[in-house]
């Protein structure tokens, strides 16, 4: 069976998320910041009685910070016992990937390059792979 | 197969932890068939165990020890020492050789035939017969169990806690929702259940302290063995339940604790029977619970901590100035034992001398929560207690707020809350400083520390001092303190913890997450630079007491018939509610039983019919009675001028203080009406009794028990001896003779006052 594929739109670009990795999506209800963390950390939310660590994914790309008010999409990611979620600017289909994802042939811009995984095809267009888990990690990891 | 030898090897594990206990008591007492019986099976087994699984080695171990063990069982042979060592050395032996199995070691076989041959000692016939008779009939029946893995535990308990957690948000949405009787009734139902799964599942994290107590018959034993010392273990409450992971938290420490009162505590038998003492020291171990906490005290009969040796110790290392070894209490000398690099024993020796000192184990204890307490007497002993709270998960903490943020900070943490109003800040630089009561304490702005915007003037802020664990106090100001509660606390995800604040995230009762400080954490953060150190710390709240010395530190409260009164804090241990059924009148005075000790009960003429008495607990340093009252008002420092009262009583006097007349409790009064007589730690004398005559037990045991003697064990040296007419006496005995016939030797058995007068003299006559 071809991977599932989270479409979504992300610093004004559509890109694909491994469904597999992706437990689902969520509006966010609030979120309490938490002062002091790492700088892609949007701070906490609450999902069902957990606690989510919330993950700006424009931080997480070092390209400034998402709309506060505006962005409340986001995606559920699990990741090491914890849970996250991604602030994503819109969600928008879950589809079956054409085929395997293929390596990058070149470098798809600053930010991008740390997070993606490949290319990958589905319903005949291309999308840019995005590893959710490098997104959390943030842009500090890839630092050090 | 692999799964039947993980059980295999778990399951001789714990059958080997739980045997140590077991043959310490054998080599106690060699004929004791029960304990033999108890090692014969646990060699049995593993011989069974080990064909089936074909492990050559340990096979052959056991089998060997088996065989010796079955001589001992059929008379032939006599436990002797040797073979009760070489008993021991073969179960460790299949100890180490099951642990290398677990983690795919090798070990090396070379010493198996050692083992083997130093059990076929001598076989000796003729006197097995006599050692093996007279067991003690006592009949264990094993519960029935299960084997779990650990993580499926903490899965549940994980499920569980999100459960309640979902629970508390429905609960919100209900509240918010229009109301609908019959979905209340079923929500109702759920949070019920709820409860009862959460419990039973908390229940199955607790495990006996019993566990932890096992092994500690065999370290003394060891211990005592390589430093030619003789101890006697009491364990006392390993009933007591504790969460698993606080069990292992507490296990380092502990066994530290017991080293060290067996290598520096109690001396060598020569130097004890010089001091006048038993040749053989008595290590007590014991836990109780005591509200969410558990106390677990380990107390040695040694020569105590000296106190003045470790003023030096503390000096030659530069630690503390000439000038601060002159001020110390004796209990402040006491405390340096947890200084970091300081140790009573001049030498290093290979017990306790491992650069692992009380400060570790202070700093382990505190890490968990927990409290560690020394007291220390000369040549009487030392008792170290250790307090931690039951469960590591559900944390009792504060809810404050920075701007409008709610953060929570742990209770343990907080040393007391005070308004900024009442305190005096000053800022020197950047910095600012609280001096309350004569200390100055660092001061760190929680809003400021977070960046949050805060509008709330610093003197309508409250200050909530920190003691971080193994760190000095500070104060924080904060926007506003909420609550008291309990919190299901989580780890956060590391982007969160690595801003250094943080010990981790819980939910609110509306559904909000809330943080939880760290409060050493926070003094990191703020770069908090310590300039007095501890001892400094103790001498400068020494200082600041003689100062105000004619203040006095008051608790004012109301009492159950609403009158207003005080009493002075520092005879307040701690405040407790206490169950109405706890309360009891016996033996002329009301009494209150409080974690496993009763208490005369004062404050109240008669027990509540039902619900919770509120009860101070008061202590004079060594009784304790409990004081009921409705409600605490205030503390307050003040100077009082005090109106006396007109006759001594309950009440010394009465003092307006803000405006009201309050009654001063006279705590002397109060002790000497309450507090239980004869309750002075000297020793009691023991008295031995003829064993096995129903009089006895019956009638006169009480009776020398209520003068205070306590009465011997079998076999154990008595201070007196109470002897019937036909029984023998050692020669050198302190002897007491009774009679039970009407003329004869000795003292007529229902001659009250001749035979308390006898025992005084003979009690005389044991210490001249």
């Amino acid at each position: 069976m071809a991977e599932l594929l989270l479409i979504g739109r992300l610093a004004g670009r559509r890109v694909a998320f491994p469904a597999a990795k992706v437990e689902g999506v969520v509006e966010l209800e609030g979120i309490t910041p938490a002062p002091g963390a790492a700088a892609h950390v949007a701070g906490l939310s609450a999902l069902r009685s957990r606690v989510l660590t919330v993950i700006d994914g424009l931080a997480a790309l070092d390209l400034g910070r998402a709309d506060e008010a505006a962005a409340r999409g986001a995606i559920v990611v699990p990741c090491d016992g914890h849970t996250y979620a991604l602030i994503v600017e819109e969600v928008e289909d879950v589809v079956e990937a054409a085929g395997p994802p293929a390596p990058l042939a070149a470098p798809v811009g600053a930010g991008w390059d740390r997070v993606a995984l490949g290319t990958v095809e589905a319903n005949g267009e291309l999308f840019l792979l995005v590893d959710p888990f490098l997104l959390i990690a943030g842009p500090a990891a890839h630092a050090a | 197969m692999d799964e039947l030898i993980n059980d295999f090897i778990a399951e001789t594990r714990d059958m080997a932890q739980a045997l140590s206990g077991a043959i310490v008591a054998w080599e106690a007492a060699p004929g004791d068939r029960e304990r033999l019986d108890e090692i014969f099976r646990f060699v049995h087994t593993v011989k069974g165990n080990c064909g089936f699984f074909d492990l050559p080695r340990l096979e052959q171990l056991s089998h060997a020890a088996e065989g010796a063990l079955a001589e001992v069982r059929a008379g032939s042979r006599v436990a002797d020492t040797a073979l009760v060592n070489a008993v021991l050395a073969i179960i460790d032996r299949i100890g180490e050789l099951v642990q290398a199995l677990e983690t795919g070691e090798s070990l090396t076989s070379e010493d198996d035939e050692q083992l083997i041959a130093a059990l076929s000692g001598p076989a000796v016939t003729g006197q097995a017969a006599e050692a093996t008779a007279a067991p003690e009939p006592e009949t264990k029946r094993s519960l029935r169990s299960i084997r779990l893995a650990v993580d499926l535990l903490d899965r549940m308990m994980n499920g569980v806690s999100d459960a309640v957690l979902a629970r508390n948000e429905l609960a919100r949405r209900l509240r918010d929702a229009p109301r609908d009787v019959a979905v209340e009734a079923a929500f109702e139902r759920v949070s019920a259940c709820i409860a009862e799964i959460r419990d039973g599942i908390t229940r199955t994290r607790m495990q006996r302290i019993d566990s932890l107590f096992s092994g500690l018959p065999r370290l003394v034993r060891d211990l005592a063995a390589d430093l030619g010392k003789q101890v006697r273990l009491q364990a006392d409450g390993g009933d007591v339940e504790l969460d698993r992971e606080m069990i292992e938290m507490i296990r380092d420490p502990l066994t530290h604790i017991v080293r060290n009162a067996i290598d520096h505590g109690i001396e060598s038998p020569d130097e004890r029977v010089a001091a006048g003492k038993k040749p053989a020291g008595t290590l007590k171990v014991s836990a109780r619970q005591a509200g969410n906490q558990i106390l677990i005290e380990v107390a040695d009969d040694g020569r105590g901590i000296d106190g003045d040796a470790l003023v030096r110790k503390a000096r030659a290392a530069g630690l503390i100035s000439a000038e601060q070894a002159d001020r110390l209490s004796p209990a402040q000398k006491i405390a340096l034992v947890f200084m970091p690099s300081l140790s009573t024993a001049d030498a290093v020796t290979a017990i306790s001398g491992r650069g692992v000192g009380m400060d570790v184990v202070r700093a382990n204890i505190e890490r968990i929560g927990g409290v560690v307490d020394v007291d220390s007497r000369p040549s009487q002993g030392v008792k170290l207690c250790i307090r931690v709270p039951l469960t590591l998960t559900i944390i009792p903490a504060l809810t404050v707020s920075a701007g409008r943020q709610v953060f929570a900070v742990p209770r343990s943490a907080i040393d007391e809350i005070l308004r900024v109003g009442a305190v005096r800040i000053d800022r020197v630089g950047a910095a600012e400083v609280a001096t309350i009561r004569d200390r100055r304490l660092p001061l760190i702005g929680l809003s400021a520390l977070l960046g949050i915007d805060c509008q709330t003037p610093r003197e309508e802020q409250k200050l909530v001092l920190l003691k971080p664990a193994g760190g000095e106090v500070y104060a924080l100001a904060v926007d506003a303190v909420h609550d008291h509660e309990e919190l299901v606390v989580k780890p956060a995800a590391p982007a969160v913890m690595a801003a250094g604040l943080y010990a981790g995230t819980t939910l609110a009762d509306d559904g909000s997450p809330i943080l939880l400080l760290d409060p050493s954490g926070m003094a990191k953060r703020a770069g908090i630079n310590f300039v007095e150190n501890e001892i400094d710390r103790a001498l400068h709240a020494g200082a600041a007491e003689a100062e105000a010395a004619r203040e006095t530190s008051l608790l004012l409260f109301r009492t159950l018939d609403g009158g207003r009164r005080a009493v002075p804090v520092a005879v307040v241990e701690r405040i407790e509610d206490v169950a109405a059924d706890a309360i009891a009148f016996g033996a002329g005075k009301l009494r209150v039983s409080i974690g496993g000790r009763i208490l005369p009960l004062a404050g109240c003429a008669s027990a509540p019919a039902e619900g919770k008495l509120r009860v101070l607990r008061l202590t004079d340093g060594a009784a304790e009675i409990a004081y009921g009252f409705a409600e605490v008002i205030d503390i307050r420092a003040l100077v009082l001028d005090l109106q006396p009262a007109p006759a001594p009583g309950e009440i010394a006097g009465v003092a307006l203080i803000d405006g009201a007349q309050v009654e001063l409790i006279d705590t002397h009064w109060l002790f000497a009406q309450h507090a239980d007589a004869g309750r002075d730690d000297a020793p009691a004398p023991i008295c031995a009794l003829p064993e096995g005559d129903p009089w006895i037990d019956n009638l006169l045991r009480p009776l020398i028990e209520g003068l205070g003697y306590r009465v011997a064990r079998t076999g154990e040296a008595a201070d007196i001896v109470i002897a019937r007419e036909e029984d023998e006496v050692p020669a050198d005995a302190n002897v007491v003779r009774i009679r039970a016939s009407a003329e004869g030797q000795g003292i007529h058995r229902y001659d009250r006052a001749a035979l308390i007068g006898a025992l005084a003299a003979a009690k005389g006559r044991g210490h001249g």
